[in-house]
């Protein structure tokens, strides 16, 4: 069984970031970028799934800037076997994403697709649930548990209130939540060796998809921001300016 | 211009998060709400009471009872093209499948939307938080996820819409996009507190509480507040509290009149999910912590001591 996983280079998790000045978009110039951390997620469990014997290849892919070379080497060197970059700047979409990855699979044939649930970046949460749409395939999204069983995969799935179980026919889309393992530390021959694997590059045109942005961003502005930083010198203090200052208890 | 808003029901009552939906969508135009699943009736008059709803639509089958995506997205889809906007709110449920929904329109969604500025512009955060994007969409439907604790919910009372079931030909379309997936069991965290997401005081505790054991320490305290119990990631994945209780960019979002947050140190994750409370509470025993930069009120002190003694002081009230 093959697995793809789609990774997207973000702004590392913890870097502060700054609006621009322009109000066009972030700061992004010398800022640190990583791998998105769900997707990370999603590397680790197709490795795992391979070291089970469940999977056989795990093809990885990425869309976005020449850069994003760097993040498919870091899922190769956590074990993925293959690369696929699609150069596109500036990042397309999600919708015009999973159109460019349905592109991918459709040659590939992969049964499973793992993917983040967000992009720490855009926040959109939106690229496994549209893909699942246009491939017609059933989706496990916000997984904290997968399970391949014959013909199906189960997945169980963070929701309000709880955790849900759900039963899904290969092959099918899955989207990983925080709980559903800790990704590994690709060890520095494994890095080297990964140098080695095969990086194949394709851009949008060559797939046939047109990956022209449906939204357009008028305004990127910086949040109002609170006064906090005040101190009380004790619970009572605290109490009483609840009461009598705030007025919320 | 009318809109679409798929709203969410529990024991016949519509839940609060799907009411915010309904507030924000009602800024534009009508609103027409969607109500699946079975023994819909009870839903179905609470629905119709709620003000600014014109028309409650229901989808009464089995294949709905569970909200699973892709019966759910292929109804929506059906349904769409008698709408200018199709909408839920950003809850489990609404995340999972409005994405699915919007791709099979080829549009793309709009997630998690804090502002309305017009019938296609719309305010929505990004990077956790920390910038917000004002977008225009240029899809003939615009397909939105509503973030609730931005809006306040549409009063539960004082609408009188009609009620209608939904035509045969959708309620086909969602059986037939079925047949790939099947739930099978719900794990629920059975509490008699408010929901989260809704709850006018939240508690929430992180790592600093050091296990499982010392959440009963924020009980009573809840009890007497009336709070939802929340909690950071690094509470959750320590296992001291289940995952439904993360607050934060990749949990649940509140804006509730008081959080307090107990041993937490204020990470750009977690901030992203509580900043917008009206009134912050810090108890930290580090006074660099950056929860106390966004504190109203920053308390330095072992929690172990001052968790006890806030839970007494509340008692003298
Ligand atoms: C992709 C991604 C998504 C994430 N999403 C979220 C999210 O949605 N929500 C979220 O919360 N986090 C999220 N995180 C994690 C986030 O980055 C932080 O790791 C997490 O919020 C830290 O939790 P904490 O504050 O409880 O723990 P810590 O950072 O370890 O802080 C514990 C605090 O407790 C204090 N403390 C310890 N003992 C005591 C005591 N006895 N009395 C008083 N104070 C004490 C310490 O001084 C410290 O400040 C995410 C991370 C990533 C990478
Ligand atoms: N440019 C991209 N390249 C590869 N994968 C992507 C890209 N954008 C989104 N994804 C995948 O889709 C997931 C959800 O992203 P989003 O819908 O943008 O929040 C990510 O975690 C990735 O797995």
């Amino acid at each position: 069984m093959k697995i793809l996983v789609p990774v997207k280079r973000v702004v590392d998790y913890n870097v502060q970031v700054r609006v621009r000045a322009d109000q066009q978009g972030v700061e992004t110039t010398g800022v640190k970028m990583s791998m998105n951390p769900f997707d990370e997620i999603a590397v680790e469990e197709a490795v795992r799934l391979k070291e089970k014997g469940v999977a056989t290849e795990i093809v990885v892919l990425s869309i976005g800037p020449a850069q994003a070379q760097d993040t498919l080497r870091t899922a190769l060197a956590m074990g993925a076997d293959r690369a696929v970059l699609i150069t596109a700047e500036p990042n397309p979409e999600p919708l015009a994403v999973a159109k460019l990855i349905k592109a991918v699979a459709e040659k590939e044939g992969p049964s499973i697709i793992i993917l983040g649930k967000q992009a720490i970046d855009d926040d959109m949460n939106a690229t496994s649930q549209s893909l699942a749409a246009l491939l017609d395939w059933p989706q496990g999204t916000f997984a904290s548990k997968v399970e391949v069983k014959g013909e199906e995969v189960e997945v169980t799935r963070e929701i309000d209130g709880g955790l849900e179980t759900v039963a899904l026919k290969l092959p099918a889309i899955i989207s990983t939540d925080l709980r559903l393992n800790e990704p590994r530390y690709a060890a520095l021959p494994n890095i080297m060796k990964a140098r080695k694997k095969p990086l194949e590059t394709l851009t949008p045109a060559d797939l046939s998809v047109d990956v022209t942005p449906r939204l357009e961003t008028l305004k990127v502005a910086e949040p109002a921001k609170r006064q906090g930083g005040k101190k009380v010198g004790s619970v009572a203090e605290l109490v009483e300016k609840l009461k009598t200052e705030a007025r919320v208890i | 211009m009318t809109a679409l808003v798929f709203i969410e029901h529990e024991n016949g009552a519509i839940r609060q998060p799907s009411r915010s939906a309904i507030a924000a969508l009602a800024k534009l135009g009508d609103v027409h709400v969607l109500l699946a699943g079975t023994d819909l009736s009870a839903a179905a008059t609470a629905a119709a009471s709620i003000a600014g709803v014109a028309k409650v639509l229901t989808a009464e089958d089995a294949v709905l009872a569970d909200n699973l995506a892709e019966p759910l997205a292929a109804l929506l889809t059906a349904l769409a093209g008698d709408y200018s906007h199709v909408a839920a709110a950003a809850t489990a449920a609404g995340k999972n499948a409005l994405p699915r929904a919007a791709a099979l329109l080829d549009a793309q969604v709009i997630s998690d939307i804090v502002g309305v500025e017009g019938a296609d512009t719309f305010i929505r955060p990004i990077y956790a938080g920390n910038a917000l994007a004002t977008v225009k969409s240029k899809d003939p439907v615009r397909v939105l996820t509503v973030r609730a604790a931005a809006f306040p919910p549409a009063e539960p009372t004082g609408g009188s819409a009609s009620t209608e079931a939904a035509p045969a030909a959708a309620l086909d379309a969602a059986k037939a996009a079925a047949a790939k997936s099947r739930h099978v069991s719900y794990e629920i965290h059975k509490s008699e507190r408010p929901e989260l997401s809704a709850a006018r005081v939240v508690v929430s505790g992180g790592r600093g509480m050091a296990a499982s054991e010392n959440f009963k320490l924020l009980e009573p305290i809840a009890d007497k507040l009336g709070a939802a119990i929340g909690a950071s990631r690094a509470a959750v994945d320590s296992g001291f509290v289940p995952n439904d209780r993360q607050v934060g960019q990749t949990g649940t979002i509140v804006a509730p009149e008081l959080y307090i947050a107990i041993g937490i140190s204020g990470a750009i994750q977690h901030l992203a999910g509580m900043k917008d409370s009206k009134v912050i509470v810090a108890i930290n025993k580090d006074e660099e912590a950056p929860i106390f930069q966004v504190a109203d009120y920053g308390l330095v002190a072992d929690l172990f001591k001052a968790v006890p003694e806030l839970d007494a002081e509340l008692a003298k009230a």
